[in-house]
C-alpha cells in the first residue's frame, strides 16, 4: 500500500454517470465540506479563547491601522487614503521651518512625544509611518512564499520518485544558505527599494514551506480516501488540490504566521545595514542606521536615547504580537491532537 | 544499515548540495550587473577601453559563464579564491584568514551563551510546568525570539556602554583572545546568542515535557529512583536528542547573526567584510563569503546528522 503510485485504473465506469445512490445512504450533496469547515470553526474558538494570542491580535492591528493611517496613501497618483494621523511631515526637518523651535536631537516633549531626529525630523511622525515598509513586505513576502511553497511541496510529495528527489535537492541547496545571506546577495544585485526586498526575502524563503508540505502530503497519501479518489477517476490536480492539501495545511498556516515577524526583522535589517532604503527614509531600520553613528562617535552632551529606543521598540513590539498570533494559531490548529492524547490516558 | 554505511550514503548525498551551493552562489553573483573591472575603471577615468579589454581577458571575464564557472571552481577547489579587486596585491585568501577568526570567535560566544541559557532554563520550565516561573521564562524566551538583535546590540551600548558604562562602545585592538577584548565580546556575544537561547530553551522545554511522559520515567520512579536521578540522567538525556537536530539550524541563526552583529559593534569579523563587500560590490569577496556560509551550513548539517544517528540508532533506519 505504501509503495503504491500512480493511480488506479478503472475502465467502463463514468463518475459524471453516477446520478443514483443507494436509497438507504445519508450521503447528501450539501454536507461535502462540513468536516473541514467544523475543524477551522473549532480553531478559530481555541483562538478566541486565547488571551496572549488576541492581545497580540489587537496590537497588530492598532499598528497596521495607525502606519496605514498616519499619511495619505497613494497609488498611482491616486490618494486611496487621504486621512493623516501623524502630527507632523516625517521628511521635514522642523528646524528649517519659519517659527519652529525645534532643534535637532530634542528630547520627547509634549509637542514631540517620541523627540526629535538628527536632522530635527519628528520621531512620532517618523515611526508612525516607519512600519509600512516591513510590515506589508513581511505580508506579501509570507502570502508569495507560502503560495509557492504549498504548490512545489504538494507536487514533489505527490508525485514522489525522481521528481521529488530533484525538486527536494533544489530545496536542500536554498536551505544552505541563511535567508539574510541570500538576501543580502541578492540586494546587491537587484539594489535596494520595496520590490527588491520583496525579491530578496521571497527567494529564500519558500524552501521552508515546500519541505514542509511535502512532509505533510506523504503522510497524508496513505489514507484510503486518497486511494479512493485517484480510483474514481479523479485527476491529479483535484486529488492534491481538493482531497490532500486541506488536510496537509494546517502546519503550514503555523508556520506562516511565525513567519511574518523574521521578515519584519529581516527587512529592517538591511534597512540597518544601509541596504534597503535610501538614508533618511522614514523606515524603522533605517531610522536606527542613522542613529548608530551618533552613538558610536560619542553624542556629546546628552545621550539621544529616544532615537534609538523608540523606532527598534516599535519593531520589536510588532514583532512580539505576530508571534504571540503564531502560537495560538500553532496551540489552535494543534488542539485535535492535544484532544486525542488526553483521551488516550497520556497525561 | 550499520552506523558507518549511513555515514557514507549521507556524506555522499551531500555531495550534490555542495555542487548546488557553489552553482548557486555562483549564478547569483554572476547576474549583478557589471563586473570587477568595470569597478576598476570607475575608480581609474584614465584607463582606455584597449586596457580595459586587456584586464578583462587577464582575469577571463570575456569568457562564456560556464567557462568563468569552472575556471573559478577550479581555482576554489585549489584553494584561491581570487584577488580583491579594488585593493592591489590583497587577496581573498588574505581577508578570510584574517577576518574568520574574528567571526569564529564572536560566534562560540553566542553558542556558550546560548547553551548556557536555555538548557537550565528548559529544563526548569518543564519541570514546573504552568508554574509561575515557567510563564515568566516562557515570556522571556518569546521576547527573545522577537527582538530585533541589531536593536537589542544598540540598546547594549546605550546602556552597557553610554549610560552605566560598563563595556567601552568599541572593540580594544588589544589581540583576539586579550581579557580586555574578551570581555567587550560579553555584549555582541549576548546579542548573537538570544534568538538562539530563546529558540533552543522553547524546544528543549517542549521535548523534555514530552519525554516526561513517556513510561520509562514512570518506570524509574516506581522503582525509587530520586526525582533529581530520573530528570538528569533519564529524561535530559533522552531530551538532548532532539536538541542536536536543531543544533545546525542555530548555526545558520548565529551565522546570520553575525552579519549584523558585527555591523553594531564595528567588530572586524566576515560579516563586517561582506556588507562592505556589497556596498562596493566587490564580487570575489561576496562570492567567497556566500560559498564559505553555504560550505559551512552543510557541513554543520551533515555533522548534526552524524550526531543523531550515533545518538538514537532508530534514524538509521529510516
Amino acid at each position: 500500500m505504501s509503495t503504491q503510485r500512480g493511480r488506479i485504473q478503472i475502465s467502463g465506469f463514468d463518475t459524471e454517470q453516477v446520478t443514483e445512490r443507494e436509497p438507504l445512504s445519508d450521503w447528501t450533496a450539501g454536507g461535502t465540506g462540513g468536516g473541514t469547515e467544523g475543524r477551522w470553526h473549532r480553531a478559530w474558538r481555541q483562538f478566541k479563547s486565547n488571551r496572549t494570542a488576541m492581545i497580540g491580535l489587537s496590537v497588530v492591528a492598532i499598528m497596521v491601522v495607525l502606519t496605514t493611517f498616519a499619511r495619505p496613501v497613494e497609488i498611482a497618483g491616486i490618494t486611496v487614503q487621504p486621512i493623516s494621523l501623524a502630527p507632523f511631515e516625517p521628511q521635514k526637518s522642523l528646524f528649517l521651518e519659519p517659527g519652529s523651535n525645534a532643534g535637532a536631537y530634542d528630547p520627547p516633549s509634549l509637542t514631540h512625544p517620541m523627540g526629535t531626529d538628527a536632522s530635527g525630523r519628528d520621531m512620532f511622525s517618523r515611526v508612525m509611518v516607519g512600519g509600512r515598509a516591513s510590515i506589508s513586505i513581511g505580508f506579501v513576502v509570507v502570502f508569495i512564499t507560502a503560495g509557492f511553497g504549498l504548490v512545489y511541496g504538494a507536487v514533489a510529495g505527490y508525485y514522489g520518485g525522481w521528481v521529488d528527489e530533484v525538486m527536494m535537492r533544489i530545496v536542500d541547496t536554498v536551505f544552505a544558505f541563511p535567508a539574510l545571506v541570500l538576501a543580502l546577495v541578492i540586494i546587491a544585485i537587484l539594489g535596494g527599494g520595496y520590490w527588491q526586498l520583496v525579491a530578496a526575502f521571497a527567494f529564500p524563503g519558500w524552501a521552508g514551506y515546500a519541505r514542509l508540505i511535502r512532509g505533510e502530503i506523504l503522510s497524508v497519501k496513505q489514507n484510503q480516501y486518497v486511494t479512493a479518489a485517484q480510483a474514481l477517476g479523479a485527476r491529479d490536480r483535484s486529488v492534491i488540490f481538493r482531497h490532500i492539501v486541506p488536510n496537509a495545511i494546517a502546519p503550514l498556516i503555523v508556520q506562516a504566521s511565525l513567519s511574518i515577524g523574521t521578515v519584519v526583522i529581516g527587512v529592517a535589517a538591511l534597512g540597518f545595514l544601509g541596504l534597503g532604503f535610501p538614508p533618511g527614509t522614514p523606515e524603522w531600520g533605517t531610522m536606527l542606521d542613522a542613529t548608530r553613528e551618533t552613538l558610536i562617535q560619542g553624542p556629546g552632551g546628552s545621550i539621544p536615547w529616544w532615537a534609538t529606543v523608540f523606532p527598534g521598540g516599535a519593531i520589536f513590539i510588532f514583532v512580539m504580537a505576530m508571534n504571540m498570533i503564531g502560537d495560538g494559531v500553532n496551540d489552535a490548529l494543534d488542539a485535535q491532537s492535544n484532544v486525542d492524547v488526553e483521551q488516550g490516558g497520556g497525561n | 544499515m550499520g552506523l558507518r554505511r549511513f555515514i557514507v550514503k549521507r556524506v555522499l548525498l551531500t555531495i550534490p548540495i555542495l555542487f548546488g551551493v557553489s552553482i548557486v552562489t555562483f549564478g547569483m553573483v554572476h547576474l549583478t550587473p557589471g563586473d570587477p573591472i568595470d569597478v576598476l575603471v570607475s575608480f581609474n577615468p584614465d584607463v582606455g577601453p584597449a586596457e580595459e579589454a586587456a584586464l578583462r581577458e587577464r582575469y577571463g571575464y570575456d569568457l562564456p559563464v560556464w567557462e568563468q564557472y569552472l575556471r573559478w571552481i577550479g581555482n576554489v577547489l585549489q584553494g584561491d579564491l581570487g584577488p580583491v579587486i579594488t585593493r592591489s596585491g590583497v587577496s581573498v585568501n588574505d581577508v578570510i584568514m584574517s577576518r574568520l577568526p574574528e567571526t569564529i570567535v564572536l560566534g562560540l560566544f553566542g553558542w556558550v551563551f546560548a547553551l548556557v541559557i536555555a538548557i537550565p532554563t528548559g529544563i526548569y520550565a518543564a519541570v514546573n510546568k504552568d508554574d509561575l516561573g515557567d510563564h515568566v521564562s516562557r515570556f522571556v524566551a518569546l521576547s527573545g525570539i522577537s527582538i530585533p538583535n541589531f536593536w537589542l546590540g544598540l540598546m547594549l551600548i546605550l546602556f552597557g556602554a553610554l549610560v552605566f558604562n560598563i563595556w567601552p562602545v568599541l572593540p580594544p585592538r588589544k589581540g583576539l583572545l586579550s581579557l580586555d577584548t574578551l570581555w567587550f565580546l560579553v555584549m555582541p556575544g549576548i546579542t548573537i546568542g538570544t534568538a538562539s537561547a530563546s529558540t533552543l530553551m522553547r524546544i528543549m522545554r517542549s521535548s523534555m515535557a514530552e519525554e516526561l511522559n513517556k513510561e520509562y520515567v514512570t518506570a524509574a520512579r516506581a522503582k525509587g529512583l530520586p526525582e533529581r536521578t530520573v530528570i538528569l540522567k533519564h529524561v535530559l538525556r533522552n531530551s538532548l536528542i532532539s536538541v542536536t537536530t536543531v543544533a545546525a539550524f542555530l548555526t545558520a541563526n548565529i551565522v546570520a547573526g553575525s552579519v549584523v552583529v558585527e555591523v553594531v559593534f564595528s567588530w572586524p569579523g566576515l560579516g563586517r567584510e561582506f556588507v562592505q563587500a556589497i556596498t562596493s560590490r566587490e564580487v570575489n569577496l561576496i562570492l567567497a563569503i556566500t560559498l564559505f556560509t553555504g560550505v559551512a551550513l552543510v557541513l554543520a548539517n551533515l555533522l548534526a546528522d552524524i550526531v543523531y544517528a550515533m545518538l538514537d540508532p532508530r534514524i538509521r533506519y529510516d
